[in-house]
């Protein structure tokens, strides 16, 4: 594209190679084109499932059985998303899943960033030794662990309670310290130091300055964790039976085996669909800094 | 999880040791430093040995007991090691998570594609991005629920689409030639996102002069693809092919809720889902520790070549 610009300060040398690299321009322009169009009709590909889980919330009962079938539901039943509060204790997953997923991600991210700071810039026998213990806790595969697990919080007699979900994660969340540490790294020792000297605490030295100096790495760490827990499946259906217990997730899974016998797809798509809204707006509003921390993610593998 | 590759920079260990050393005097300060130290990093400690490294020692025990769950546990040996290597549901079910598995591949390739596709300067290319990456944030069981409805025969979104092209498309999960596929396609659908985004960072992380250096000596776009995009992309493929295996070895959620039965003659039934059922459903949870171990032993060997291939390469990416 910017050869283009460039043509006419160089009539002289519009020979061959020149225009070469305008007949390459040119073709770069089409190729955009055609990836663009590529690209579109990939994203309605991407889109299409979400729209038609939208769609079909908005339908009949009948309409979701017809053929040929019903793409735009006319009169759309916006009452589906009404009725669902009280057909399905839609509200209560939705609290219960709040209450698991900021419990965890506000007091874990400060036992994170406090077992950061300490790993990154205090003074620590065996402080590697304990960091890479701790890292060796990403390998173990939850599906490992749920059995000894649950029988731990039964005998606890937490089963049916949201405490399984939130005790074992209040004490930290090893990636969100990995990277908190690597972020606290490029922190110079002076500054800690200096604080010191002045006769600063090591709480004081956490809260009013590491505390600061890494919120955007907290807060980008702290979506992503939210929406993983917010999106959790596994260890809610193991420990939730009385269906007011329950999060959101494991609401609508329960609500797509009953309702699905009443034929009720309405509905389940329309609490599918609030069941994944919340996250959607998060991110579209956070959109840059995930699309950022996620791609540290992977350069940081 | 793989994060682990690495990381280790043994510097600041050896540097503060060395710092704590010389002068007596500042010795109880040190000491002082230590126990608050060790204060902060006490939790994530705790939290580790009690929900990880016991539930692992138990794990172990248990899987050589037959137990309920409740009643007491009887040591059998390697009795449950034996059964499993005889069970043919279990057989059945390692081959499905590997035949999923088959999904991480052809992935990995469209993302990439879709990656370089993003990297021109094209119109609208956040709102792609945007759009690509959606179904990564999404919850894996509103999407597995609406995917479930989208697989049906008669009126599933997927049918209705192929009709257009006077296709007459299979019932998909009630199906065992198509269940597999059906859940690969959903998954690939999902996590295309997030590797393209991983990749479409390492590709605008190549120096331009490696491109313009080659474009000078006549390479090709194909040729510049070859000899410089796809080695220097290497350290994210290998990332992600890692994390793709260990996830997929742990698939459960799509597989419970698209298709609850394990679906037609245990078709769909991955390694996960087979624990969880013998687990919780029919209290088995000796049986269903080891094959727990068992699964966890296979991560674990996975992550080991990892290791070693990753040291193997040198892959420096910081």
């Amino acid at each position: 594209m910017a050869s283009t610009l460039m043509k006419p300060a160089t009539p002289e040398l519009a020979t061959t190679p020149e225009k070469r690299r305008m007949g390459a321009a040119a073709q770069n322009r089409l190729g955009n084109v055609i990836v663009f169009l590529i690209l579109a009709v990939g994203s309605l590909a991407m889109l299409a499932p979400l729209l038609w889980m939208f769609t079909t919330a908005l339908k009949t009962k009948v309409e979701v059985f017809a053929l040929p079938p019903v793409w735009i539901p006319d009169p759309p039943q916006w009452n589906t998303f009404v009725r669902m509060w009280s057909e399905a204790p839609i509200a209560s997953g939705i609290m219960n899943s709040l209450i698991v997923a900021l419990t965890v991600t506000v007091v874990g991210s400060v036992t994170s960033a406090l077992a950061a700071f300490a790993l990154a810039k205090m003074r620590l026998p065996y402080k590697n030794a304990i960091f890479l213990g701790l890292l060796t806790g990403l390998m173990v595969p939850y599906p490992t662990i749920m059995i000894p697990q649950f029988v731990m919080f039964s005998r606890l007699h937490w089963v049916d309670t949201l405490l399984p979900l939130i005790v074992p994660l209040l004490f930290g969340n090893i990636i969100m310290i990995f990277f908190l540490r690597q972020y606290l790294s490029s922190v110079p020792d002076s500054m800690i130091e200096a604080a010191k000297i002045d006769g600063a605490s090591y709480l004081q030295i956490f809260r009013k300055m590491i505390m600061p100096m890494i919120r955007p790495a907290i807060a980008a760490q702290f979506i992503l964790w939210f929406m993983a827990i917010w999106n959790d499946y596994l260890s809610p259906i193991l420990y939730l039976n009385t269906p007011e217990k329950q999060t959101l997730q494991v609401v609508i899974a329960n609500l797509n085996v009953e309702f699905a016998t009443q034929r009720d797809y309405p509905l389940i798509m329309a609490a599918s669909f609030v069941a994944l809204l919340p996250i959607l707006i998060v991110f579209l509003i956070f959109q840059r800094q995930i699309i950022e921390s996620v791609a540290l993610t992977g350069s940081k593998g | 999880m793989t994060q682990t590759a690495d990381v280790a920079p043994p510097t600041t260990g050896r540097r503060s040791k060395a710092a704590a050393r010389p002068g007596g005097g500042t010795h109880r300060l040190h000491r002082s430093e230590h126990r608050w130290a060790l204060a902060f990093v006490a939790a994530p400690i705790i939290g580790f040995l009690l929900f990880t490294l016991y539930p692992i020692g138990f794990a172990v025990y248990a899987s050589l007991t037959s137990w309920n769950g409740l009643g007491p546990m009887t040591f059998v040996g390697l009795e449950n090691y034996v059964t499993l290597f005889q069970d043919e549901y279990f057989r059945i079910a390692l081959y499905n998570t590997f035949f999923y598995m088959l999904g991480i591949p052809i992935g990995l390739a469209l993302s990439l594609v879709l990656a370089l596709a993003l990297n021109r300067r094209i119109p609208g290319r956040t709102a792609f991005r945007a759009i690509y990456y959606v179904p990564v944030i999404s919850s894996l069981a509103a999407i597995a629920i609406v995917w479930q409805f989208a697989y049906n025969g008669d009126f599933g979104l997927i049918n209705q689409v192929l009709a257009w092209f006077g296709i007459d498309g299979p019932d998909w999960l009630q199906n065992t030639a198509t269940v597999k596929p059906a859940i690969i396609i959903m998954a690939i659908w999902k996590g295309l996102g997030y590797s393209m985004l991983l990749y479409l960072a390492a590709i605008q992380g190549v120096p331009a002069s490696l491109y313009e250096a080659a474009a000078l000596d006549g390479a090709n776009a194909w040729q510049r693809f070859r000899s410089i995009t796809l080695p220097m992309v290497r350290p994210v493929t290998f990332f992600l092919v890692v994390t793709s295996i260990i996830a997929g070895s742990q698939i459960f959620t799509e597989i419970n809720i698209m298709t609850p039965a394990g679906g037609p003659e245990f078709s769909s039934a991955s390694v996960v889902w087979y624990i969880f059922r013998k687990a919780f459903k029919y209290q088995q949870m000796g049986y269903a520790t080891t094959m727990a171990v068992v699964l966890g032993l296979l991560v674990f060997a996975i992550t080991l070549i990892q290791f070693r291939i990753n040291r193997r390469n040198d892959f420096s990416i910081d």
